[in-house]
């Protein structure tokens, strides 16, 4: 068994990224968030690992610094929050043109603009349908524990390096700032500078070492037909993502006959509303997606043709419940329970909405 | 005698350096641009260090550096250079590593990422092409641009009352502690050029000692920009840009060296 530590979402996340072997981490303060560069600074990670922290002058900073340095092949992160994310989006829409591998944490507070410091998964939409310009996904991972802030890094670089894509762990305040049991992977040695340019130096720009052929790293091509090519090629990593990487988890589906859609701390409080309906007879289960993008649409295809309808539960107005639709396509009732400004629902309001909304409607 | 009699080994006495690429320049005739890139890509090949050599590309007329000089680039968004430059040179402290801006990208919308960069003092070489205008877009107001100085959205003349004044970033950055070189040049004469491959030869040399942030400021035209001939533009350079953008050095081995006032 790992190391076993009591500790924030946030620190957990920070933690992990060290032990992973990260290279570097470029951010910038912002609540509900913050104590992830706290926790980086106050450990040193240089004196541990070698590991790079910088506080960057604002977020668009932090971003192209982090594309920078994943153009040479080194595992870096950032992390931020609702607003920050925002700022960020230019850069990571260029990460994810020049296909460049690097994780973006999102610890999700309640917008729009400034919004609130309270926890909320309204960030959805910009999170999995691209957030910035042109046609991009990003691997979206959602943790629901500080366990998952923790395991989902290695998860996420693992994916980055996979696909060369930005990766996002799209977490919330709940999770960031909630203190859980959570065990620790050991340490990994990060790579050399030799061995970085004998892994990633048929792409990274390192040098000419050895004389080689110049490595680019852009985004831009003038030529239409080429720049077409190049978003066929984005497109079927995102198909391969769809084929291959899609995770999730079912609680309690075998015999339900009602199902709750939900995600992070979302669906940490639909697992007690199993427990409320159980208590009355309702045959309730719970599909966590684990990726956000890809989206679990095959297992809710399959759950469609067998239970009574789905509710989506989130932190917003009502985002995810859009795929859930598109998954289940008409076969039966889907709808949507959300709170917003930084209100986290209770297990007995979610489990009322579904009587109204499922079970009654 | 012929061409063919001319052109041996023993009569070279000046050669296209082998750190430019074949590929044909994306610039206007006339523009300071190409020469720039040149010097850079003669430094490099000179101090003999291809292999560590890291470029970062703006975006402005000089987004498609990377096709032209053969070293590892990275192709920055719009005003975003120093930045990326910070992550790869935090990432790879040994390795050179420069970025290539002109005046819009650098001193407009990209001010923020200079300044935090010279200020932090970041071991990179800025080579800061300022042409007065946006050549790229077709030759609108840059934060350069002269008062009174026309371009497209300054019709009538830049009114500074109106669109305020032009921005000596040069002057601004050599004050902060983090820069250790900070020089202004042009390319329009042949002794121009070689002062400028001078200056930016010891930029490059005060990275490999790990001396911080060298700026290089190079006063260019934009002969299409401000609708001119090449010949002309460098006529009203020397008449119009030196005047406001004095050259010369401002800093020195971390020493301020002239009254920036
Ligand atoms: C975010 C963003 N805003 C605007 C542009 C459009 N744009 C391209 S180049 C340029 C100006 C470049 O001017 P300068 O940096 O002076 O370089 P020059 O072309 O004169 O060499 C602008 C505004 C862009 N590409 N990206
Ligand atoms: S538009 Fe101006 S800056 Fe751009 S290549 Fe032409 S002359 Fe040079």
């Amino acid at each position: 068994m790992g190391e076993l530590k009591l500790m924030k979402g946030n620190e957990a996340v920070a933690e992990a990224m060290i032990r992973e072997g990260v290279d570097g981490y470029f951010g910038y303060p912002i609540t509900p968030q913050s104590e992830v560069i706290e926790y980086l600074t106050t450990e040193e990670p240089h004196k541990r690992t070698g590991m790079v922290v910088l506080q960057a002058e604002s977020e668009l900073a932090a971003i192209n610094m982090l594309y920078g340095a994943a153009g040479t092949g080194k595992k870096v992160a950032t992390s931020s929050s609702s607003p920050g994310i925002s700022l960020k989006q230019e850069g990571i829409s260029y990460i994810a043109g020049s296909e460049l591998p690097c994780v973006i944490i999102n610890v999700v507070r309640g917008g729009p603009g400034l919004g609130t410091i309270q926890p909320s998964q309204a960030d959805y939409f910009q999170a999995t349908k691209g957030g910035g310009h042109g046609d991009y996904h990003l691997y979206v991972l959602a943790p629901s524990s500080v366990q998952e802030m923790a395991d989902f890094v290695e998860d996420a670089f693992e994916m980055a390096f996979k696909y060369r894509t930005p990766v996002m762990i799209l977490s919330d305040g709940v999770i960031g700032q909630m203190m859980e049991k959570v065990e620790l992977k050991p340490q990994k040695k990060r790579l050399t500078d030799a061995e970085v340019i004998k892994k990633y130096g048929s792409w990274a720009t390192v040098g000419r070492v050895g004389g080689r052929e110049r490595n680019i790293i852009t985004s831009l091509d003038l030529d239409s037909h080429k720049m077409e090519a190049h978003n066929i090629h984005l497109q079927s990593k995102y198909e391969q993502m769809k084929k291959e990487d899609v995770r999730y988890e079912e609680l309690q589906t075998e015999d339900a006959e009602y199902i709750i859609v939900a995600y992070g701390s979302s669906a940490r409080i639909s697992q007690k509303v199993i427990q409320l309906a159980r208590k009355d007879g309702i045959k309730l289960g719970v599909l966590r997606p684990i990726t956000l993008f890809p989206f679990p649409e095959k297992p809710i295809q399959e759950l469609a043709k067998r239970v009574k309808g789905f509710l989506a539960v989130e932190m917003s107005a009502g985002q995810m419940v859009e795929d859930v639709k598109l998954a289940v396509n008409g076969k039966v009732k889907v709808e949507h329970y959300g709170r917003n400004g930084g209100i986290v629902p209770t297990p007995g309001e979610v489990y009322e909405a579904l009587k109204q909304k499922i079970i009654g409607g | 005698m012929e061409i063919k009699d001319i052109i041996k080994p023993e009569n070279l006495v000046y050669q296209k350096t082998k750190m430019m690429t074949d590929n044909t320049l994306s610039y206007c005739p006339g523009c300071g641009h190409g020469t720039t890139h040149r010097l850079v890509m003669e430094v490099v090949e000179e101090l003999g260090i291809v292999e560590d050599t890291i470029g970062i590309a703006p975006v402005g007329c000089s987004v498609l550096a990377y096709e032209f000089m053969n070293v590892d680039m990275t192709q920055a968004a719009h005003g975003r250079a120093p930045a990326v430059a910070t992550g790869i040179i935090r990432t790879w402290p040994d390795k050179i590593v420069f970025t290539y801006q002109g005046d819009g990208d650098l001193a407009a919308i990209g001010t923020s990422e200079t300044i935090h960069a010279c200020n932090r003092g970041e071991n990179i070489v800025i080579i800061f092409v300022n042409n007065g205008i946006y050549g790229m877009t077709g030759g609108q107001m840059a934060p350069t641009t002269l008062p009174g100085m026309k371009s497209s959205t300054t019709p009538y003349g830049r009114d500074v009352a109106l669109m305020g004044n032009p921005l000596k970033i040069t002057e601004l950055v050599a004050q902060l502690p983090g820069t250790y070189f900070v020089t202004r040049h042009a390319v329009h004469s042949p002794a121009h050029v070689r002062k400028t491959k001078k200056a930016i030869k010891k930029a490059f040399q005060n990275v490999i000692d790990k001396k911080g942030t060298q700026f290089i400021e190079v006063v260019s035209n934009c002969n299409s920009g401000w609708k001119m001939t090449p010949v002309k533009s460098n006529e009203w350079m020397v008449e119009n840009m030196f005047p406001f953008y004095p050259l010369g050095d401002m800093k020195v081995d971390g020493k301020i060296v002239k009254d920036l006032h």
